[in-house]
C-alpha cells in the first residue's frame, strides 16, 4: 500500500501550464529513486484554484503547493518525500491572511466554509480509474435505485428534494422526469447538456474532467426513472480532456457492466454515447441541442420540429449541472 | 469483465483503504500525529515509525487522523520523536519512539 500520494492537477488550467510534464517528472524520479512501491503519483481533475496552478497536493500531510514547475520536482521529492520537510516557498500563500502560508486546501479562505457536493470527487480521485470512484461510494446510488426503488419512487424523491434545473431556467427536475415518464413511447432518450457555452464558465468542464462517472451514473438513474435505454452527452469539442475522460469512463463502465445490457444483472439496459458539438453558443439551448444530436444520427433532412424532438421521440434534456447534484 | 453487485461492493471495500489518506477532514477536528524526520531522526528509525503509523491508518481505515512528517522536533538525543495533537488538549511529545510504541499510541487514540 502507498504511504504517500502525490496528486497532480490534470484539469485544463493546470494542464495548459505543463502539469502533464510535472506528473511525468514525478513518476520518473520516484521510480529512479526506488520509491515507487511507497509513493504513488495520481493525476486528478481541477482543484478549483486554477489561477495559482499548477497545483500539487501531497498526502498524508495534505500539503498544498501552488505555481509548481518541472524544475521544482527534485526539491519536492528530496525535501518533502525523503526528508519530510514541507517546501515552504511553494506552499500557497494566502493574501487575505497577510500572506501566510496555507498548509492544506481545506484551510484556504475559499474552501474554509464550503462543503463540496457536486465537486466532492474533483481533485481527490483519479478520474481515469473507475475503482477510485467506486471507493468514494460511486455507483451506490445506482445500485440502490435499481434494486430498491420503482421508477416512480425515484421521481417522487427527486420531486420532494426540490431539485431544480441548473442549466439556467430552474425548471423542477422531478416534474421534467415525470413528463418524460408519462409519455407512452417505446423509445425515449436522456440528453445531458454539457455544451457549456457561457463564456468563462467551467463548472461543467470541472466535473467532466474530474469526476466523469458521476455524470454517467446520474444519467443511468434518469434513464431508469423515465424508461429510457439510451443517453447522449452533448459536449463541446473544445474540451478535449473532458471528451477523453468521458470516453475512458464510458469504456470502463461498459466493461464492468454498469452500462449496456442487463446492468449488474438487474435486467435494465442503458447505454450512453457522446456527441461532440462545435461550440456554437446556441447549441446549448435544448431544442437546438437535440437538433444537433439528431442531425448526426439521421443523415436525411428532417423537418426542424421533428429533428428537435430527436426523431419525434420524447426526450428529457437535463443540464450536466443538475444530475450531479443528485447525490 | 462484467461485475455483479457483490463485486462492486467488494471493490469499494478494498479500494477505500487505498484512498483514505486523501480524506480532507477539518484540520481543527482531526488527531494529528507528527513524526520528526530530521537527519538524526531518520537514522534512529523515524521513517519506520512514520510508515507504521500510515499503515495503521490505512489498514484500519481510521477517519479523522492525520499522520505527517516534519523536519526536526525538539528532543535531541532521543529520536525518533512523535508529537500527538488531540483537538482541545495540550500536545504530547513522545521520545525514543519505536514502531511498537507508535502502534500502541495510535491504537489507544483510535479506541
Ligand atoms: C441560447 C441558450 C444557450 C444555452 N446554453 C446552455 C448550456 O450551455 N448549458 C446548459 O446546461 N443549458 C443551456 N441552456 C438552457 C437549456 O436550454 C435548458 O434549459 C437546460 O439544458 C435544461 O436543463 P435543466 O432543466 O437541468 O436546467 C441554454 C439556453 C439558451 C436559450
Ligand atoms: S485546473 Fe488545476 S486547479 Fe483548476
Amino acid at each position: 500500500m502507498y504511504r504517500t500520494h502525490i496528486l497532480v492537477c490534470g484539469g485544463t488550467g493546470c494542464h495548459s501550464n505543463n502539469s502533464g510534464k510535472i506528473r511525468e517528472a514525478f513518476e520518473e524520479q520516484i521510480k529512479a529513486r526506488g520509491l515507487d512501491g511507497d509513493v504513488c503519483v495520481v493525476g486528478t481533475g481541477c482543484f478549483g484554484l486554477c489561477a495559482v496552478g499548477p497545483i500539487i497536493i501531497i498526502y498524508p500531510e495534505g500539503a498544498f503547493y501552488s505555481c509548481v514547475t518541472v524544475e521544482d520536482v527534485p526539491e519536492i521529492i528530496e525535501e518533502h518525500i525523503v526528508k519530510g520537510r514541507l517546501v515552504e516557498r511553494l506552499l500557497y500563500h494566502e493574501k487575505a491572511l497577510g500572506n501566510k502560508a496555507v498548509h492544506s486546501l481545506a484551510e484556504t479562505n475559499f474552501y474554509k466554509k464550503q462543503t463540496r457536493v457536486a465537486l466532492h470527487n474533483c481533485g481527490v480521485i483519479n478520474p481515469e480509474k473507475i475503482d477510485e470512484y467506486i471507493a468514494r461510494d460511486g455507483y451506490q446510488a445506482l445500485i440502490k435505485c435499481l434494486t430498491e426503488y420503482e421508477p416512480q419512487q425515484i421521481i417522487d424523491i427527486v420531486s420532494a428534494s426540490g431539485l431544480r434545473g441548473r442549466g439556467g431556467a430552474g425548471f423542477p427536475t422531478g416534474r421534467k422526469w415525470q413528463f418524460a415518464k408519462n409519455q407512452v413511447n417505446d423509445t425515449k432518450y436522456v440528453c445531458c447538456n454539457a455544451d457549456e457555452g457561457d463564456p468563462g464558465a467551467f463548472m461543467d468542464r470541472s466535473v467532466l474532467e474530474g469526476d466523469p462517472h458521476a455524470v454517467l451514473e446520474a444519467m443511468t438513474i434518469a434513464g431508469y426513472a423515465i424508461g429510457s435505454h439510451q443517453g447522449y452527452i452533448y459536449v463541446r469539442a473544445e474540451y478535449p480532456i473532458a471528451v477523453e475522460r468521458l470516453k475512458i469512463a464510458i469504456a470502463q463502465s461498459r466493461e464492468y457492466g454498469l452500462l449496456g445490457k442487463d446492468i449488474l444483472g438487474t435486467g435494465f439496459d442503458f447505454d450512453i454515447e457522446l456527441k461532440l458539438g462545435s461550440g456554437a453558443f446556441v447549441c446549448g439551448e435544448e431544442t437546438a441541442l437535440m437538433t444537433s444530436i439528431a442531425a448526426s444520427l439521421v443523415p436525411v433532412l428532417l423537418s426542424r420540429r421533428s429533428r428537435a424532438c430527436l426523431e419525434n421521440r420524447p426526450s428529457s434534456t437535463t443540464s450536466r449541472r443538475t444530475p450531479t447534484s443528485l447525490r | 469483465m462484467k461485475k455483479s453487485i457483490a463485486d462492486i461492493m467488494a471493490i469499494r471495500e478494498s479500494m477505500q483503504s487505498q484512498i483514505i489518506l486523501r480524506d480532507n477532514v477539518d484540520a481543527e477536528k482531526e488527531i494529528h500525529l507528527i513524526v520528526g524526520m530530521g537527519t538524526s531522526g531518520i537514522n534512529a528509525g523515524a521513517r519506520e515509525v512514520f510508515n507504521a503509523l500510515v499503515d495503521y491508518v490505512e489498514e484500519h481505515e481510521l477517519k479523522g487522523f492525520r499522520v505527517t512528517r516534519t523536519g526536526s522536533l525538539a528532543g535531541e538525543g532521543h529520536e525518533p520523536v512523535l508529537e500527538v495533537r488531540v483537538p482541545g488538549k495540550d500536545p504530547v511529545v513522545y521520545t525514543d519512539t519505536t514502531v511498537a510504541k507508535a502502534v500502541e499510541i495510535i491504537k489507544n487514540l483510535a479506541k
